[in-house]
């Protein structure tokens, strides 16, 4: 078994190349009984010591905070992809946290919901021109968004996550078990602490916004991701992918909330988020590259939200 | 641990690892279908329904299945058969590989979405992954099994 495991795992040539170093030395024994742990059906998985699953908040950030390397699961679709080593993987599965609730001012989304169920929910089809279906629209597929929840999406802040770029241009907030309810921009502004994320609050107004995206194919990562948003004459635009976290670009939410729109003050708005973001490279495009971009989704995003204002005005 | 999982309509009590996936726990009891190829879920080649909606079993803890509904393409053999017969005739099959996961979101499909449009069929089927065959085969395969064909 292990073997037929080594024999996966050597495919490439570093493997190759450890593997016959490995095989003169005596550290050969101890190579094996690592690849046996990380070679789980041909894929290197995150490696699990323990798993419980908790009654209660209270229990599960016990559990959390007993151990460094004590990890909550999410949809596990991008953890398990990882060589993390968990201790005891808490699965908030019995906290009954997969729900979406429409409040008299708010909508509320659990933690453990799917993105699939944020996709098809017909509140979110209903506000914000649909942004959030938009969002999830294009990750991977429907049996994958089945699978990954939107709390992992978001306390893990993910520099490609699509859908912290739509939750961000809306008014949402994070309720932290230790940590309280707060702002999802100073959620993603502040330090990586070890808490639980219980559920995101959306406020209920009538905010038009618009997402745009590049993706070198359908179902990749996002090479850029833009939202823009209208609430009256404030307007927000949030760019992401960039590969880093999305972030509010401010100024060029100042430019539109300031201005007539005229097409000279959308061109300046494009040009000023281009301007005060940061962007890096990675293999799906360069900063240049993303900087272009940028304006190019941003003056879209902006388009949209003046369309749809026009259509429902 | 022990699960107990209703797998094809059968109650099975099973003892798995806290690390062990679902697709690996349903190929160790016999579940030969359900197999496993990207290791990154984006493949589609594990797909299994769990409580009706279709997952990808490499990448949900078998733990996870506890009191759920597991259906596999042994499970809904009949329906299987009767989409795989149009797969055939239109040219839309050739290793078969990736198949059973394919036929298992196709099923999903036809009880979740009414009427289809051509876009929607293949938004619904981007998570599936077919490298011998190509799309529009399997497009023609669905579009007439569901009845859409004449649009």
């Amino acid at each position: 078994m292990r073997r037929q495991c080594l024999r996966r795992q050597s495919i490439s040539a570093t493997n190759d190349f450890a593997l016959a170093k490995a095989r003169q030395s005596r550290v050969f024994f101890i190579f094996i009984i690592f690849m046996g742990q990380k070679c789980k059906g041909g894929a290197i998985v995150f490696t699990l010591l323990d798993l419980v699953q908790p009654n209660n908040l209270a229990e599960a950030y016990q559990i959390l905070s007993d151990k460094r390397n004590n990890t909550i699961l999410g949809g596990c679709a991008f953890l398990k992809m990882s060589s993390k080593r968990i201790g005891t993987a808490i699965d908030l599965s019995n906290l009954s946290l997969s729900y979406i609730k429409e409040q008299s001012n708010f909508i509320e989304i659990g933690a453990m919901t799917s993105l699939r169920e944020l996709e098809t929910h017909p509140l979110f089809q209903k506000y914000f021109n649909g942004v959030l279906p938009k969002s999830v629209y294009n990750i991977i597929g429907v049996q994958f968004r089945n699978v990954v929840t939107v709390g992992a999406s978001v306390y893990a802040k993910y520099g490609f996550s699509d859908v912290i770029t739509a939750l961000l241009v809306l008014d949402t907030e994070v309720e932290l078990y230790k940590g309280g309810r707060m702002p999802l921009v100073d959620f993603l502004n502040k330090p990586h602490e070890k808490d639980i994320l219980v559920k995101l609050w959306i406020k209920k107004n009538n905010r038009q916004a618009a997402y745009q995206n590049l993706r070198k194919s359908a179902s990749d990562y996002a090479v850029l991701t833009v939202a823009v948003s209208k609430l009256e004459d404030q307007w927000t635009v949030v760019v992401g992918a960039r590969p880093s976290k999305a972030a509010i670009a401010v100024k060029a939410s100042e430019v539109l909330s300031k201005g007539n729109l005229s097409v000279a003050e959308i061109e300046e708005a494009a040009q000023k988020a281009a301007e005060e973001l940061s962007f890096g490279t990675n293999r799906r495009g360069t900063s240049e590259y993303r900087k272009a971009l940028c304006q190019v989704l941003v003056k879209r995003g902006i388009m949209e939200v003046l369309n749809a204002n026009q259509r429902d005005g | 641990m022990q699960i107990n999982v209703t797998v094809n309509d059968k109650l099975l009590t099973w003892d798995v690892a806290k690390d062990e996936f679902l697709a690996d726990a349903l190929r160790s009891h016999g579940f030969l279908s359900v197999k496993k190829a990207c290791g990154t879920s984006c493949c589609g080649l594990c797909t299994v329904w769990v409580d009706d909606k279709p997952m990808l079993s490499c990448t949900v803890l078998a733990l996870r299945v506890h009191g759920k509904k597991v259906t596999t393409i042994e499970g809904v053999s009949k329906e299987a058969e009767e989409f795989a017969r149009v797969l055939t005739a239109e040219g839309a099959e050739q290793c078969g590989f990736c198949s059973p996961g394919f036929i298992m979101n196709v099923l999903a499909m036809k009880n979740e979405l009414v009427n289809p449009s051509d876009e929607e069929i293949i938004h619904y089927l981007t998570g599936n992954l077919c490298r011998c065959t190509g799309y529009m085969g399997q497009l023609r395969a669905v579009k007439t099994y569901l009845g859409v064909a004449e649009r």
